[in-house]
């Protein structure tokens, strides 16, 4: 059962929370310590309390979206009074005093925290990997990654720790662990989902996004967060919108779809273009009309991604200096300097270290023009390409991920294959497009996954569209081998 | 000090104290006086995931600046990240402007004229910029190397700071000091600064002579403590050039208690501060509306007070200059016209005395308002046109009023400048000496001519400034009262 379906019972009969929460707790002893999606889990006990508060209230009639549901949070996502890490030991003990504006329409909502999940290190990865405390494991294939950076919140959702998670997307990754755990992730348009209170990594690049079992309960979980937030300038001022009347089994115009050359070429697995062509061929058997365009300036939009990502990412992460918050040294007998020096040191790991050396140089002057500048100006051109090609197309669609999960440790030791799992996810970040990933096959008892992007705003189409596929499909609330033995 | 061709440039910041809250938060701008870090919010604490939003109050008083200061400004705002590590600084980067590749600063190229010597310059503006104020460190005894540690007030953190930055247009340490009280002025006019506060304008000062290298003085609090630090920073570097001494380039802090500037370090290059546009405040448009909205508010600046001055008053341009150096002076002579008129006279003891006092006895303009408020200036006037004191005695009071707080007509009475022909302060003085004098006042009731023992007494104690005639007049007032009150006892 889904998310949609849930609330309508509890809004019937609120007792019933209870029990989906204890369920749910008894699961997660069972696979928790396989699969580690959390890296707080708030104790059953404290759950029930909240559970107790929303019973009570629906009994006053109040009518929650999400009245019950237990939702897991990515710990990038701040939580008043609840550890908020970012997967860093610069932050392992760093205690938000206030909640992300994302949480508060949560809690709003009725929906519960069940707590914080696993996430590369300030969502610098794709594998979950980069970890400070420990890695999480494919639920399909416990060998395996999850995807990243939101490996914990897609983890907590597929193998039904959770019935929604929020994760956040600065380059994919809330789309490329749906697609690695066979659920169902979205990237927003930039500005349509508040940023107060996400921790930044790539600011103009990040959107906070959900991960969920099936497109109904992405179209309920974007429905309560989106929408204007003053506190966020980057916010866009759009009323929200009821995304669930977009779900409809039939096309609700005449959807026209571009396939992109660059993206179906010889360095996708061919497990994975095998799986995308069936999906694109279920469209064309509901009347989408399917074309394939060309973007040859695509190739260059990785390495501006990086250069963007990384030059923001080393001034957003300047704050962590271990004075007000987070990890602290002694600091008697140092200069400033030395204090930070070894606070930074010790508290970052090796690949935000990295990306912050590397952003700082693309900053420096003498620098600035020939990376930052230039990567800004074909973020712009890679836009007016994009722009161009959703006047003519209400869609394009490209494989979320040109291959399936790496197994562990395998793409520590190819850093470049690493980046290159962000190939046609991070396209869409740099220009602010909204874009979902869906099941799309399952080869080998491994989940594919397809990449929907539409023009700005235009979440109600996409959820559409994957709507008709999943109906098609099948494809949802898909359970995966580590959760079988117990369902 | 002309041969020197000294070369001076200022970067001044001033608070905008007249805003309610804070640039990018919705805390309080009063931060002043509260307990420590308790004016602070997730976004000024710069608090992983906060955000800043900007104060459009702050973006308006800019551009009314800018309008002012007649410089272009830019069509859009664009706030930069300027990066460098202080503890002082939340989130290791200021929220500012730039003026380069990518970024641009809200105004640029501007002109502000001050009077020197009754000479008229030009002083270009390079440009004004919005940026935060960065948080507070205090050493718990007063100084940096004997405090064990450091305490770091954040109250202040993110209060709006205007950054003027003038052309190096100015050649000697007198002109700094008048670009800073015009800069000021101008400041009050528009109403965004109170100068009062402490810490409302701080002032980097660039130098350098031919032959030597630039050398910034930071953080002067005050136009004099400029004039100061740029005086010894001409005599220190010109006494180096003249021992063949290299001047290298490096800052300096002015030392306010010692009166020195003491080196802080040595700049080899540089700072990189890797200025890019903040991405967190994406790039707003400066509408021509929003730019007439704030033109139709602007108030009389200098410029135009002083042409009034001359106009509607008479007053000579040098006058009227001194006068509109400070608003609070200007405000003072007016409100003097109004209750007096009498401009002329009124600006010219303004200028010449009470100005010329203010600055010996560093006070400022609104603590010498206390202390010889409107009225009394005008009371002298009144006095002096009535021939009761010359205009030397009331050369005199001023800096008496000013020194003791007393008000001016008490200084009249009390040192002896005028007759005593106020029957309430002769009536005290006549009740003092009855009481006083038991005997005299018997013999008095008795004998009226014994009564001349008793005028005697009034005249010393009024060291010789008793009327005479009104003295004998209220003394046998008080001693018939006496007399009825005895009998009526009986
Ligand atoms: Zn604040």
């Amino acid at each position: 059962m889904d998310g949609l379906e849930l609330v309508k019972l509890f809004h019937a009969d609120p007792s019933l929370i209870y029990e989906y929460v204890i369920e749910t707790y008894e699961l997660i002893r069972k696979v928790e310590d396989s699969i580690k999606s959390y890296i707080t889990l708030k104790p059953l006990d404290e759950v029930l309390k909240e559970c107790k508060i929303v019973s009570d209230k629906i009994k006053d009639g109040f009518k929650g979206r999400l009245a019950g549901l237990l939702i897991a949070v990515k710990d990038v996502i701040s939580t008043k009074g609840l550890l908020t890490t970012c997967g860093s030991k610069m932050l392992s003990n760093y205690i938000p005093p206030y909640d992300a504006t994302v949480i508060e329409r949560v809690s709003a909502e009725g929906g519960i925290i069940i707590g914080k999940t696993n996430m590369d290190e300030f969502a610098m990865g794709s594998t979950t990997e980069n970890s400070a405390f420990f890695i999480t494991r494919n639920p399909w294939d416990l060998s395996r990654v999850p995807g990243g950076s939101s490996g914990g919140s897609a983890t907590a959702v597929s193998a039904y720790e959770a019935t929604i998670s929020l994760g956040s997307d600065t380059g994919g990754s809330v789309r490329l662990p749906a697609s690695y755990t066979g659920t169902v992730g979205v990237k927003p348009t930039y500005g349509l989902v508040s940023r107060y209170g996400l921790i930044s990594y790539g600011t103009s690049l990040e959107q906070v996004g959900p991960i969920v079992r099936d497109v109904s309960d992405a179209a309920l979980i974007l429905s309560v967060l989106s929408g204007h937030d003053p506190r966020d300038s980057t916010s866009l001022k759009v009323e929200a919108v009821d995304y669930t009347t977009f779900l409809k089994p039939i096309p609700l115009k005449k959807y026209r779809v571009a396939i992109i050359k660059e993206c179906i070429n010889e360095g996708v697995d061919s497990s994975v273009l095998s799986s995308f062509n069936k999906s694109i061929y279920r469209l064309e058997n509901e009347g989408f009309e399917v074309s394939e365009v060309s973007i040859p300036i695509i190739r260059y939009a990785l390495p501006t991604y990086y250069i963007i990502a990384m030059a923001e990412a080393s001034s957003n992460l300047s704050r962590y200096d271990g004075i007000r918050y987070g990890y602290h040294v002694d600091v008697e007998n140092k200069l400033w300097d030395e204090a930070y020096t070894e606070s930074r040191s010790y508290g970052f790991g090796l690949e935000v270290k990295k990306r912050i050396l590397l952003g700082t140089f693309v900053l420096s002057a003498g620098y600035y023009d020939q990376y930052y500048l230039k990567a800004s100006k074909v973020r712009k051109l890679l836009y007016d390409e994009f722009s161009r090609i959703l006047s003519h197309y209400d869609v394009v669609i490209t494989p979320t991920a040109p291959s399936l999960p790496p197994r562990i440790g395998e793409a520590i030791s190819d850093p470049m294959k690493l980046y290159l799992s962000d190939i046609y996810t991070a396209t869409v970040n740099l220009i602010g497009l909204p874009a979902m990933s869906i099941p799309a096959d399952i080869v080998n008892d491994l989940p594919v996954g397809i990449q929907l992007i539409g023009p700005r705003l235009s979440e109600g189409s996409l959820i559409n569209i994957a709507y008709i596929h999943e109906v098609k499909s099948g494809l949802k609330n898909l359970i995966p081998t580590a959760v079988r033995p117990y369902v | 000090m002309s041969n020197l061709n000294v070369k001076i440039g200022l970067e001044v910041h001033v608070q905008i104290t007249s805003l309610k809250s804070k640039l990018f938060c919705s805390c309080s701008s009063e931060y002043r006086g509260k307990p420590p870090n308790t004016n602070v919010c997730p976004t000024c604490l710069g608090l992983p995931g906060a955000l800043p939003v900007v104060n459009i109050e702050a973006v308006k008083a800019a551009l009314m600046v800018a309008l002012a200061l007649k410089c272009t400004i830019s069509d859009v705002l664009v706030f930069s990240r300027k990066h460098y590590f202080y503890p002082d600084l939340v989130k290791n980067y200021q929220i500012s402007q730039y003026d380069g590749i990518g970024s641009v600063a809200i105004a640029r190229n501007g002109l502000m004229t001050i009077n020197v010597d009754g000479k008229t310059k030009p002083i270009r503006i390079r440009r004004i910029n919005i940026e935060e104020d960065p948080g507070k460190i205090i050493y718990p005894t007063g100084s940096l190397l004997t405090s064990k540690y450091t305490l770091i007030d954040y109250n202040r953190s993110g209060i709006p700071l205007l950054e003027i930055v003038s052309e190096p247009d100015l050649t000697n340490p007198k002109e700094a000091r008048i670009f800073i009280d015009k800069l000021r002025s101008i400041l009050e006019h528009i109403g965004l600064v109170n100068p009062e506060l402490e810490g409302s304008i701080r002032v980097d000062a660039n130098i350098s002579l031919e032959g030597g290298s630039r050398v910034e003085v930071k953080n002067i609090s005050s136009s004099k403590d400029v004039e100061r630090a740029l005086t010894y920073e001409i005599i220190r570097q010109s006494k180096a050039l003249e021992h063949g001494e290299v001047i290298r380039r490096e800052t300096r802090h002015w030392d306010d208690l010692k009166k020195v500037t003491i080196s802080a370090r040595v700049k080899e290059l540089e700072e990189d501060y890797r200025y890019f546009p903040d991405p967190d405040l994406p790039p707003f448009k400066i509408s021509k509306e929003l730019i007439e909205e704030t033109a139709s508010k602007l108030p009389e600046l200098p410029d135009q007070r002083v042409e009034r001055f001359m106009k509607t008053y008479g007053l000579s341009e040098y006058l009227a200059n001194v006068l509109v150096s400070e608003k609070g002076l200007a405000d003072y002579f007016e409100d003097c016209v109004k209750i007096c008129g009498e401009p002329e006279s009124i600006g010219n003891i303004i200028v010449n005395d009470l100005k010329r006092w203010i600055d010996e006895l560093d006070l400022s303009i609104y603590e010498a308002i206390r202390l010889f408020p409107q009225k009394d200036l005008c009371q002298l006037v009144d006095l002096l046109n009535k021939n009761v004191i010359n205009i030397k005695i009331l050369k005199e009071i001023i800096p008496r009023a000013l020194k003791s707080g007393k008000s001016a007509s008490t200084i009249v009475y009390e040192e002896g400048y005028v007759d005593i022909s106020d029957e309430d302060v002769l009536l005290k003085i006549i009740d003092e000496v009855i009481r006083e004098n038991p005997k005299a006042v018997g013999d008095a009731l008795t004998n009226p001519k014994a009564i001349n023992y008793l005028v005697g007494q009034v005249m010393r104690k009024s060291k010789g400034r008793a009327n005479p005639e009104l003295t004998n007049k209220l003394l046998i007032k008080r001693l018939n009262e006496l007399s009825r009150a005895s009998s009526n006892a009986n």
